[in-house]
């Protein structure tokens, strides 16, 4: 385990509220981490629809998610949070009044005045493809992401999908593996046309297999792969010898640990106090999509709001011996100082 | 008003009322038909909203579009009759389709 980190405010979630509430943790000089899940910042934002247009973000008539999500970066750049990327929250837990000890997947660990949960539908993980019996092998034969290629070295490779994902560890782990069969439900790829060249080379060559069907059979014990069937469009199965089998389906929000932090939920949804947007835990907060109350709306808008209210509470556990002065961007002069304006 | 059957993957059968221009996602989740996520909200962009059009209206539904058939990479168990319900929008000459949903979205 690596040092400390110690902050103000750890956000959990760098969608659009969670990025949002930086600014407004910036305007009371509180400096925020945030921690995601992703490898990028955005959220829902920029990993469902970053070309889609949003048409309720106020005195915004239109723009795109991803518009939105950079527009919020260059928004909080005066702020100076620093995020980190591609990692989960595993465990969150009261350590002080209010104190909290955050640790990651990654090994890292965190100390923070105050945390605030902006997890909105929950962690992007990678869906699981329903295949009777698949459970006993996954994290052992059956991997949704490649963390070190040389596992795979000289091993007989599955690599199910056909998009970017999909077709980059066909064209990495290739020239390592013992021999590698790349399953795609039909013959055509979404991925970059390039990667699909090489990948049809390598076919063509001899070095690698494409098979065109859907799994729906795993053979193995005790976690071990040793097979996998693969039935064509026309129905005909083909079984192809594996050691370990690659799914690359996409995304999907699961509620993750959350659900593990000591918070009663309510549907999966936090239920917080509407003057604070804190939770029954003093200290700890939940913004956006993932919190619960009367009248609520999963809206941005609402999110951003709920931020606002949050880090006016916030301000107390970070300076407790201060009394917070309202003020307004367009008045005063300190906050116009912390935005680099003044 | 058209109507829609749903027809669940342990066999409940749902008949309701579809607007048209709604999309047969949208009508599903008004009518809290179960096995559909929509978990993007109508974008195309999550494949959890799959169906399997009943064979007897594939034609009348048509094929889907070249992001839509994207997207069916995504989704598990895809037939050839199979659409994203975000992408299929309700019409007159839609009335009385029949849709079957999975049992598995991805989630």
């Amino acid at each position: 385990m690596s040092e400390t980190i110690k902050t103000d405010v750890l956000i959990i979630g760098a969608g659009p509220v969670g990025l949002f509430a930086v600014f407004e943790l910036g305007l009371l000089d509180i400096k925020a981490h945030l921690v995601d899940i992703l490898d990028k910042v955005g959220g829902q934002c920029a990993e469902l629809y970053p070309e889609k247009p949003i048409y309720d973000i106020p005195a915004v008539p239109m723009i795109s998610g991803q518009g939105l999500v950079d527009a919020l970066k260059q928004q909080i750049k005066p702020f100076n949070p620093t995020f980190h990327l591609g990692e989960m929250v595993v465990t969150l837990e009261k350590i002080g009044d209010p104190l909290f000890r955050v640790t990651t997947d990654r090994g890292k660990l965190f100390e923070a005045k105050a945390v605030a949960i902006a997890a909105g539908g929950g962690s992007f993980q990678p869906k699981r493809p329903p295949i009777n019996g698949i459970e006993p092998y996954e994290g052992k034969s059956v991997h949704y992401a490649v963390r070190k290629m040389d596992v795979f070295r000289n091993k007989r490779l599955l690599i199910v999908g056909g998009g970017d994902s999909a077709l980059d560890w066909t064209l990495n782990l290739q020239p390592i593996a013992k021999r590698l069969t790349l399953v795609h439900r039909r013959d055509e790829f979404r991925s970059a046309p390039d990667s699909v060249n090489k990948m049809r080379a390598l076919v063509a060559s001899g070095a690698m297999d494409l098979k065109i069907g859907q799994v729906t059979l795993l053979e193995g014990s005790d976690g071990q792969l040793a097979a996998a069937s693969i039935k064509g469009s026309d129905g005909a199965i083909t079984r192809v010898e594996c050691d370990a089998m690659l799914p690359f389906f996409g995304l999907t929000m699961k509620l993750g640990t959350v659900a593990d932090w000591g918070l009663k939920l309510e549907n999966n949804l936090i239920p917080v106090d509407t003057g604070t947007f804190e939770t029954a835990i003093p200290g700890l907060f939940a913004i956006g999509d993932i919190n619960t109350y009367p009248g609520k709306l999963k809206l941005i808008l609402s999110g951003f709001h709920e931020g606002a209210l949050m880090a006016q509470k916030a301000y107390h556990y970070v300076y407790p011996e201060k009394r917070l002065v309202f003020q307004y961007t367009t008045s005063s002069t300190s906050l116009q100082k912390k935005l680099g304006v003044a | 008003m058209p109507k829609i059957t749903f027809i669940e993957h342990d066999g409940a059968k749902h008949t309701v009322e579809a607007e048209i221009g709604s999309t047969v996602m949208e009508t599903a989740l008004r009518n809290q038909i179960g096995g559909i996520v929509a978990e993007c909200g109508g974008a195309c962009t999550c494949a959890t909203c799959l169906v399997h059009v009943d064979e007897a209206w594939s034609a009348k539904v048509g094929p889907p579009s070249a992001e839509e058939e994207d997207m069916l990479d995504f989704a598990f168990e895809v037939k050839p009759t199979s659409r994203l319900s975000c992408q299929v929008k309700v019409t007159e000459e839609l009335d009385g389709l029949v849709v079957h949903t999975p049992a598995y979205q991805g989630r």
